[in-house]
Formats: C-alpha cells, structure tokens, sequence
C-alpha cells in the first residue's frame, strides 16, 4: 500500500500538524519509503496467532478507585502557556 | 592528585567512604570537565551546577558520619527525558519549552534517595526519536571518538547520545539512559561504554517522557559492566504508580559478577548474519564466540526465523503508540503555542513549530497506520508477529539457553549530517536491527564494549538474557569485558 499527497494532507489533518504543499510532497516520499519497508511483514504466516497485548505475564494491577486530587491545580497550570485561575486559557471555542 | 574524573562508580564509591576525597572534590572535578568540553561535544542541555554543589554538601556530611546508601555522592547526568523537579525537561524537543515538572520521575528519585548527585541534563534525539541524536531540537552530540588521524565529527549514536558521550568523555560517572527500540545499547556501542536496557517493568516508567509505552524503559549507561549493575540496582524498583512495574524483587546485581560462565548455554542465532554485514562486525562476534568458550560456557546455534520481521513490525508499533503518547502537546497545558485564528489552528500551527521532521513523520505514520480501514493491515498484523518474535526467544530459554550473543549494531559511529543516511529514514532505522527484537519482545540486553575496528572506533557485543535475568547479562558481560579490555577514546576536546 502506498499512500499519495491528498493521503498525507489528510493524516496531517488528523493528526493536527499543519502542512505546507510542499511539506506534504516531501512527507509523501518519505511515508512510502516506510511503508514499503513494513510491507515485508505480508511475508509472515500469521494465521491462528494472537496478537501480543503484554510482554510480561501479569494481571493489570488495580488501585483503589478513590479521590485522588491532592490540590495541586496551581502546580499544574504552573506550565501552562496561558492561565488564569487555575483555569487553562485557550481562544474562544464557543460562540 | 589523580584525575577523580578517570574513576569508576565502584572505586569512587570506595574512596569517599574511606575520605580519600569528598564528594564536593568529586563532584567540582566533573563540573571542570562539563564546563571545559561542553560547546564542543554538546552532551548537556542543562547544567546544574549550584544543585550538584548542594547535594555533594548533602552526601559529605551523610559519608563524614559514616552514613549513606549506595551511590552516596556520585555526580551521574540524567537523560532530559527524565522528569526532575524544577529542573529543564523538555526531552530535547521545542514543544516543551521552558517545562519544569513539579515532580520527579522513580527512577530519579530511586538515585537520590541512595545518595546520588545530579550534574544537570543530558541531550537525546527528541522525544528519543532517533539513532544518531541528530533530531534534538539542541542540536547533534559529538561522539568523543574519532577515526584514527581523522578529525572529523562522528554521531554517539541516539536517542542516548548525550549519556553515552557524557559517560565516555568522563563529564559524569554514570547516566540514565532509555531504551525503546536501541537507544541505550546503540549509543553505548558507538561510544565504548556499557548500556544495559532492562526487562520491561524493571525500572518504572513514571516521570519518563513517552514515546511508545509497551516499548520504553529506562536503563543506565556507565564505563564498566559492573558500575552499570550498581546503577540498574538504585535505579529499578517496583512502582504502584507504574501499572507495568513489575513485582519482583530487585536483586543484588553486583553479586553475579565474577561468578564463572562454566557451563552457562550461550546461544548464537544465525540470522543476525545480515547481508552486507562488515567483515568487522563478523570477526567481532567470532571473537566473543571464542572468550565465552574459553571460560567454559556451551555455544550452541539457536534459530530465530523472525528476526528480520522486527523492525518493520517495530516501525508500526512504536509510531501508532507515539502518535498517541504525542497528542497530549497541544499548546494548552504546557510548552509552547504557536496562536491561530481559531483553537484547531492553534493545535496545528503549534505541533507543526514544536515538532522536528523526525517526531512529525512518525506521528503521522502512527495516525495513518492506526485509521479508520487500516488497523488490521497494519497494527494488529504486527502485534501478531511480535508474538511470533516474542516466541522465537520463548523456545531458545525453553531449550535450556541461558543468554544470547549478537553484534549490538551493524556498523560503527558514523558522521555527523551523513548524506545517505538522511537521504532515507529507513537506512537510518536499520542501526537498530540487532536491538529492536529486545523491545519487542520485553527483553534484557546489554551491550558491552567488544574491540575497536580497523580505523579505531569501538565495537560492541549485545547479550540478550530472560526476562528479569539481568544477573546473567552481568555475569556474562563481565567475562567480555575483562577479555576485551576497556577503551577510552584519546582527549581532543577541552
């Protein structure tokens, strides 16, 4: 499978990069030399196989479904590009 | 006085409890050699060197009393992919400018506990994405090495380049590394130092930037076989606020050093005999072949039919769950943002700035591979064949083997801005062939300085153990390395 500039713009889109035509041309290539490499896997018999979810043999440990906020809203705003009140500021999103 | 800077962990650790120096004495030498090296091998994006004073004052009064745990008053550099509070963590990339975690990741905080000393952050390629630490918004590390009578730059090999140029080029005793499809065992290859990527759960992975979550995991890199054990000992634990943390007691890895390979099954898989593989790399394993017989181990052939299929599988996994991880830079919470006319340009405009070209193209792999209509063909295919990897490795322990031996990289340290190499992504990803299958499936594997080539860079061997059997990579890589000697790259720079 190969993918075409059109592909690109729109997985660009999806993924919330902005791309320029000539960006798009450029990742075009490069997204087909990878894809072309990956296709060796058609090779493999997978037929009956499960696919792998964990490497390790372990039941998902649980943690006790409790409150957990520690107060900490000004630690986490403290990186924040825009704040005010312990609220993330972004542009308007609703009319 | 000696050069407290050529010590290892494990003399160091000898000569402050016996007050032969302090830690401050210690800790000043290698702030010297940062300060001396820095602009011309790049390996430190942040130094903290009013913080490492600090904590060297902390570890003398704690050795003066006769008090202190293992690594009390050892300056190590951290990966900058490591949360350190208050301190640059930005994973060498520009979407996290200016970030400065109010916590601190496990494994740093296992190190300061046992009494480390943090020297500042070490370069990586962003987001550690990459096998020559040329993607670092920083720009490239300089491997300490040269080609005899050459002065021309070489790579460290990468994501870890910082740490392993830090290691080798003396500006720290010992450094976090981490490990997704190579990024520990390649660099440490290229640099002539020991990295060792442990099991998947050994170390956690809380506070370490993601990059592909069923991959990841952190491991040191340090100047002997047995200065990394001590290091791997402080930093893995088992963590409740890791789910992958593995609960298993971690062992004394030291102990297993110096213990005899008699009659330890060592096993050989032919299919890493890669077409076109350098006579080098050939006479490399051959000679490994021949130290591990000599000291009484078993060699025998193994086969591994799906080797070859784990690093294109690879190129689906840690893409799709990169392109996951990667969402959350959003230019709302932290780091930078780029304005647009409304909140999707925002998104856009900042992830298009904040993001290099490597970090941009697996992210959009990832979103392509994991889309409506494709899934099947490409990411759930490829989970089935890590379960076939995973099995290859499964048979070899349930026949008895005890460790395997590979070359760790196909080549030695390469130049910096390579034309062929960046002219296509994918002959840049094969650095990894020999250490991908290691993450694929959950695997330990150290590489240990082996020889240097015809034109005097190092080479390194990878042992590849059963899951959390360190203890044997240890064991074993000991005997490599007093066969192989140790190699130090001779000082042009500083």
């Amino acid at each position: 499978m190969s993918v075409d500039t059109e592909t690109v713009k729109r997985v660009a889109r999806l993924a919330r990069i902005k791309v320029s035509e000539d960006d798009a041309t450029r990742m075009t290539g490069e997204l087909n030399a990878i894809l072309g490499f990956v296709e060796q896997l058609d090779e493999v018999n997978i037929d009956g196989v499960e696919p792998l979810t964990s490497v390790v043999e372990q039941t998902m440990k649980k943690r006790v479904d409790g409150v957990t906020d520690g107060n900490k809203a000004a630690d986490i705003v403290k990186n924040a590009p825009a704040s005010e009140d312990n609220f993330f500021m972004v542009p308007k999103v609703v009319e | 006085m000696t050069d407290l800077t050529k010590l290892t962990i494990a003399e160091a650790r000898d000569g402050l409890k016996t007050k032969d120096y302090t830690s401050l004495e210690l800790t000043d030498a290698f702030i010297a050699n940062i300060e001396a090296a820095n602009a011309q091998l790049n390996a430190y994006v942040a130094v903290t060197a009013d913080k490492a004073r600090e904590m060297a004052r902390a570890s003398d009064e704690k050795l003066a009393k006769g008090e202190g745990g293992a690594l009390e008053g050892i300056p190590l550099g951290v990966k900058d992919l490591f949360a350190t509070e208050g301190v640059h963590t930005q994973a060498c990339s520009h979407i996290l400018d200016g970030f400065k975690p109010a916590y601190e990741s496990t494994v740093t905080a296992n190190l300061w506990a046992d009494g480390a000393v943090m020297l500042g952050k070490l370069n990586m390629d962003e987001f550690a994405m990459g096998s020559s630490n040329e993607t670092s918004y920083y720009g490239p590390v300089i491997n300490p090495w040269r080609k005899t009578g050459s002065n021309q730059d070489l790579v460290p090999g990468g994501s870890s380049g910082g740490s392993a140029t830090a290691v080798a080029a003396r500006l720290c005793m010992g450094a976090t590394a981490t490990d997704t499809g190579g990024s520990i065992r390649q660099p440490a290859a290229f640099t002539g130092t020991v990295g060792i990527k442990p099991t998947y759960g050994r170390c956690s992975r809380w506070g370490v930037v993601a990059f592909a979550s069923s991959l990841d995991q952190a491991g040191p890199i340090a100047n002997t076989v047995r200065d990394s054990a001590i290091l791997l000992k402080s930093m893995a634990s088992v963590d409740p606020k890791d789910t992958t943390s593995v609960d298993i007691e971690v062992p004394d890895y030291e102990a297993a050093i110096g213990n005899s390979v008699k009659g330890l099954k060592i096993g050989i898989p032919a299919e890493y005999r890669m077409d076109g593989m350098p006579d080098e790399i050939e006479d490399l394993w051959q000679k490994g072949i021949a130290w591990l017989k000599d000291a009484g181990a078993e060699i025998v052939d193994i086969a591994m039919p799906h080797t070859k299929y784990a690093l294109p599988a690879y190129y689906i996994v840690a893409p799709a769950e990169a392109s996951s991880n990667l969402a959350r830079y959003d230019g709302v919470r932290y780091g930078l943002r780029v304005p647009g006319k409304d909140i999707v340009e925002m998104y856009e405009n900042t992830r298009a700035e904040g993001f290099g070209e490597e970090v941009q193209r697996r992210i959009l792999i990832g979103t392509y591979v994991l889309s409506a209509g494709y899934y099947d063909a490409y990411y759930l295919k490829a989970q089935k064949v890590r379960t076939l990897i995973k099995r290859d490795f499964d048979l070899a322990w349930e026949n008895g083997v005890d460790a395997i031996l590979t070359p760790a990289t196909p080549s030695a340290a390469f130049g910096v801005a390579d034309q062929d190499l960046h002219s296509d992504p994918v002959k840049m990803y094969l650095n990894d062939i020999f250490t991908v299958t290691v993450n694929m499936a959950g695997l330990p594997g150290i590489s240990v300085p082996a020889g240097l080539n015809k034109e005097g860079l190092p080479l390194g061997l990878q042992l590849i153990g059963k899951p959390f059997d360190e203890s044997t990579l240890f064991q074993v890589g000991q005997v490599i390395e007093d066969a192989a000697g140790s190699f130090q790259a001779e000082k042009w720079w500083g």
